[in-house]
Order: C-alpha cells, then structure tokens, then sequence
C-alpha cells in the first residue's frame, strides 16, 4: 500500500494557500484552458462521467450522473452549492482542504459550475471552521481580483458569482436538501425527494450539491483526462481519496490513498499500529452512520466500495474511527446514539421519538439496570425507523446501532443483571 | 443600533443573495460575534434588515446550536464530546473543566467568564481532545493545557 498525493499534494507547503503558489504549482490553467477554448459544458460532464469519480460527501453517487440530471433547456438560474459542513462524526478531510489549499476547491468550483451552467455558487461552510472560512474568504477575493471569477471572465463571455455561506452548528445541514433550506434562512428540515435538487433544489431551481473533496476532484480529471482517472485505485471505484483515521492508533490523521487497499496495511504501516500496541476491538469505517467492522473483517477488507459492500459495510465518507480492547462498545455506541438524538431536526416522529428512546433504553444498560429484551426491543425499534424518515440520518443511527448490538451481544449482555437474563427470567 | 461599517458589511452579505432572507444565518452570526449572543431586540432588527416576520428568525435562531438566544459568559468554550474525542481523553478534559469552573454542560461559571458547552464532532477527530475557546479551535487539549489556554483568555 503506498500514499498518493493528487488532492493532497499541496498539504503543508509554505504558503499554499495563496494564489500566486497555486499557480506555481500550475493551478487554474485548466479553468483558464475550458475559459478559452469555450469547452462544451456537455463534454465537461461526459468526460466526470467516465472518469468513474463517486461523491465523497457519504452517498457515493456517481458525480458526473447527478450533472447529468440538470434540465438543460430550463430558464430558470442553476447553481452550485458546495457541501463544506462536514459533521459526520470521524470525518476532517474537507476541514484540511479548506485550510490548506482553497484555491484548489476554487478551480473546482469554476469548472463545475460553467459545467452545469450555474452562474452563482455558494460555498457552505459550517461556522466552527472559523480558519478554514477566512482562508476560503481570503482565496475568493484573490480569485476575483485576478479575474479568475466574476462577469465575462477572461472575455469568456461566461459570468461566475462565488460566494460563501454558513450553517450555525447542526449536524443535519450537511443532509443536502436541509443545506439548500438553510441556504434559504429557513429552518434547515430536509425535504422530501423527488423532486432531487439536480431539477428543483436552492429557490426552486436546478441546482447540483457536492461535497468539498469532490469538488476538488474536478480540475485533476480535466486536466489529466477521464482515464487517467479511471485508472487510479479500483476500477469499479476509481480514485484517489483522503481517509480520517482516528481514535486509537499511533498516528491519527488524514492519508491520501488510492482506492482498494487493505485497510489492515493502513493501520500497520502509516498509522503506525495500535495506541501502545493493544489490541483492536472494533472499527467503524465510513463516519459514524457506517456498520461496525470486527478485527477478523479489518483483516479481510479492501477499501473500495465493492470491497466494503462484501463485508456489509460502506465506505460513507471515509471516517475510520479505531476502536481498541480497553473500548466498552456499550459506552461506545450509546455516545453515538446522543449523537443522532441531538441533531435530529425532529421533521419525523421515528427519529424524533426513537432516536431518545434508544439513548434511554442504552443508558439503562450502561447503568447496569437494563434486561436482556432491552436488546430486542432495540431491534424492533430500530427496524421501525430505518427507512421509513424523510432523509437518510435515522438510518445511519440505525447501522453502527444494530452492527454492534449484533456483533457486540456478549458485551450488552454482560452489563445485564443475572436476574433479567432471559435464560433467567424464562426458567 | 449598530455601527455604520458593521451595517455596510452586512449589507454586502446580503447583497450575495437573490433573496435578502439566504443571508439569514451569516447575517445572525455575524451579529453575534459583535453582541455576545442574539437580543429580542438584534432579532427584530434582523427581521427588518431582511424583509421578513420576527418569528422567522425566531425559528432559526432556535434551531441552531451556535446561534445563541440567551446570554452566554464573557467566552463560550465548547468541548466535543463525540466518540474519537471521548475515547482519546475527552473524559477527562470534561471532568476537569466543569470541576475547575465548578458548572455543569451548559452553565456559565459563576464569575460570569465562561460559558461551557457540548459540541459534537468538530472534524477534528485526529487531533483528539479538541475545544473551541469563542471558535478558536485547540487541538489535542490535556488538563493542563486547557488551565492555559483558560488563562490566556480570562
Ligand atoms: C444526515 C446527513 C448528513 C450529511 N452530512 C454531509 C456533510 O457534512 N458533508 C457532505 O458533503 N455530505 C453530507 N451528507 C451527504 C449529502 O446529503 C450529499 O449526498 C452530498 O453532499 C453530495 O455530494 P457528493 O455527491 O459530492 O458526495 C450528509 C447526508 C446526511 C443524510
Ligand atoms: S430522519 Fe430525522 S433528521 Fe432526517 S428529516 Fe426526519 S427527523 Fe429530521
Ligand atoms: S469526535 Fe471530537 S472532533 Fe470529531
């Protein structure tokens, strides 16, 4: 397994957010190049298209089919809105992104939008990343004041607004749809699909939301071509992605890897083994919202979506949180169910309700009060959440939820006084 | 009610929109970065400024966990309390800040400096235990290091 640096090749140079480096290192010749060549927006998204790229924000669609979507013959305005909220638990990809080379977000969202023919883009950005706001600011004027962006640019005759915006701490805005209500100044409840924000999205018009790493995929395709591309990693999930490792391990971090290696050479080689050399429990791989993976199934698992898929798992947005033996999964999962109960917007009565009940049953269990059917009961409430909300938070509750009750039983039921054990309370 | 620069800045936020009322959210938190948390009386400015009912900022200002609607200390220190935070010594950062400011998630010490709150997941996660002193964030933050980081504010 080795390291590969495309979105991250910049990371930790001196001064690398500023323009004048980035266009060292070549930056925005290839939106000056689509600029002057009047590149057919159609060939912008077949040649995403063929590149194989998936959305990095969680969903893992594919970026240049969701392009595809936007009507082409509507009147009304399109728009891009970039997803920088970034709150799924296990996740700070975009965060270094932002900080580190904004520019590079920017080429990004030049190409995209002249691609899907938006003329505003809004950059969403969560308001705890106090930095990375003020070095996208900073970035943007430079951008206009170098006539990157803004009316007829470089004679193009093409005009791009780009803006920032901002969430105000709730998870739920990262929920595409409850961004663009946010984005509106209305309260941020997601909305029902269809219609998909690609035909009716930000005021009622079509509009294409991507995740911030996504984004910055774009000028590397166009610049280096769809098979290059499709070539990097896996080929049934191409690429080049940033994966989050955190909790206990030597060395935490963000390492750029291509896709379909063995997560096991990950945590041995770049992130140094075990914290203090103990033993691996658990790992959940994709953000909090994925299942929970055992020490048996790290071993096996190759990190790219099919390779994931195989072991009943997803890639989501590439938080691997590592979990060793001294980890109680009961406290463990019950810290992720506060979690999901906090920031359920509480649009749905399943989430709304059953996201506290769950916390509550878990808590009994931790106390040492709970009873054995505690454990059903979680499982007959879990199945009558997922999938029946308006977005998709409940169910990624329910995964790492159901994944470790099943997987993790012996723990839970450890807890459980002898006396409301079933085989106790039935003899 | 606010300072004619302050109220140019916000005119330029607004001036991003198509519909003044998209400038909700930065227009608030802008706001509160000056005045400490958001009044009836900032809100119904607010509403003014950008055309609609007082109780459609309202809502938003109750929905959002950093728009703050009641009066808070003179620094807000928010602790992450998601998981890779709290298995990587978050516990222990929670246990001595609420004995050291002698309050609970949620209070305001009672010489009215700080106000310490709860965040979820920061992306941060590999630079466990992480808080953000009036949103400045602090990486890998000990005991110690929290005294002063406190210190160098109060
Ligand atoms: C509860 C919830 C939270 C989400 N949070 C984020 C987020 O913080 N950042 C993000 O890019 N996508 C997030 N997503 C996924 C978005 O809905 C959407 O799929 C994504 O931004 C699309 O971009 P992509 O295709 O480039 O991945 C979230 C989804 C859900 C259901
Ligand atoms: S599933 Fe939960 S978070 Fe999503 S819309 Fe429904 S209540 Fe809100
Ligand atoms: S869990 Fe604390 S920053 Fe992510």
């Amino acid at each position: 397994m080795k390291l590969s640096s495309v979105i991250s090749a910049r990371f930790g140079k001196p001064d690398s957010t500023a323009l004048k480096g980035y266009r060292e290192d070549g930056g925005y010749a290839t939106w000056l190049q689509v600029l002057s060549e009047k590149r057919a927006p159609s060939s912008l998204i077949e040649e995403v298209k063929t590149s194989g790229l998936r959305g990095r924000g969680g969903a893992g669609f594919s970026t240049g089919m969701k392009w595809s979507f936007v009507p082409g013959d509507s009147p009304k305005p399109k728009y891009l809105c970039v997803n920088g909220d970034e709150s799924e638990p296990g996740t700070f990809k975009d965060r270094q992104i932002l900080e580190m080379d904004p520019h590079q977000l920017l080429e990004g969202v030049g190409i995209a939008s002249y691609a899907i023919g938006a003329h505003i883009a809004y950059i969403y950005l969560r308001c705890e990343f106090k930095k990375g706001i003020e070095t996208v600011e900073a970035a943007i004027r430079e951008a206009y004041d170098a006539g990157l962006f803004g009316k007829n640019i470089q004679g193009s005759g093409y005009d791009l607004d780009v803006h920032l915006t901002m969430g105000a701490g709730a998870y739920i805005c990262g929920e595409e749809t409850s961004l663009l209500n946010s984005i509106e100044g209305v309260r941020p409840y997601p909305r029902n699909k269809p219609p998909f924000p690609a035909v009716e999205g930000l005021f009622a018009c079509p509009t294409i939301v991507n995740n911030v790493e996504t984004i910055c995929n774009i000028p590397h395709i166009i610049k280096n071509g769809a098979a290059w591309h499709a070539g990097l990693g896996h080929s049934e999930d191409p690429g080049s992605r940033l994966w989050c490792v955190s909790g206990h391990v030597e060395k935490p971090g963000v390492y750029e890897i291509e896709t379909g290696y063995k997560l096991q050479d990950l945590l041995d080689g770049p992130c140094g083994g075990m914290l203090g050399g103990r033993k691996l429990k658990a790992v959940i791989p994709g953000g909090s919202s994925s299942k929970v993976l055992l020490p048996e199934e790290v071993a096996k698992v190759t990190m790219d979506t099919p390779g994931i898929r195989a072991m009943g798992s997803s890639l989501g947005s590439a938080g691997i949180i590592v979990l060793d033996e001294t980890t109680c999964m009961v406290d463990a999962v019950l810290n992720l169910m506060r979690f999901y109960a906090h920031e359920s917007c509480g649009q749905c009565t399943p989430c709304r309700e059953g996201t506290p009940w769950l916390v509550k049953i878990l808590d009994r269990i931790e106390r040492g009060e709970g009873r054995e059917v505690d454990l059903e009961l979680i499982e007959d409430l879990a199945s009558n959440i997922e999938g029946r909300t308006v977005c998709a938070l409940a169910d990624g509750a329910c995964w790492p939820l159901t994944s470790i009750v099943r997987k993790f039983r012996h723990e839970f039921v450890a807890k459980i006084p002898v006396s409301a054990r079933k085989d106790v309370v039935s003899a | 009610m606010f300072a004619a620069e302050l109220v140019t800045e916000l005119e330029e936020i607004r001036a991003r929109f198509p519909y003044p009322k998209a400038a909700m959210v930065p227009v608030l938190r802008r706001l509160q970065t000056e005045k400490g948390w958001l009044d009836k009386e900032t809100q119904a400015w607010v509403a003014e400024f950008l055309s609609v009912n007082a109780i459609e900022v309202h809502e938003v200002v109750t929905f959002y966990p950093m728009l703050y609607a009641d009066p808070v200390g003179k620094h807000v220190v928010h602790v992450c309390r998601t998981l890779s935070c709290e298995v990587c010594g978050g516990k222990e950062l929670w246990r001595h800040l609420e004995k050291k400011l002698g309050v609970t998630r949620g209070e305001t010490s009672a010489d009215g400096k700080f106000t310490l709150r709860a965040a979820e997941c920061l992306a941060s996660c590999g630079t466990a235990p992480v808080m953000l002193i009036d949103n400045v964030r602090h990486e890998h933050v000990g005991p110690e290091e929290a005294d002063k980081l406190l210190g160098g504010v109060g």
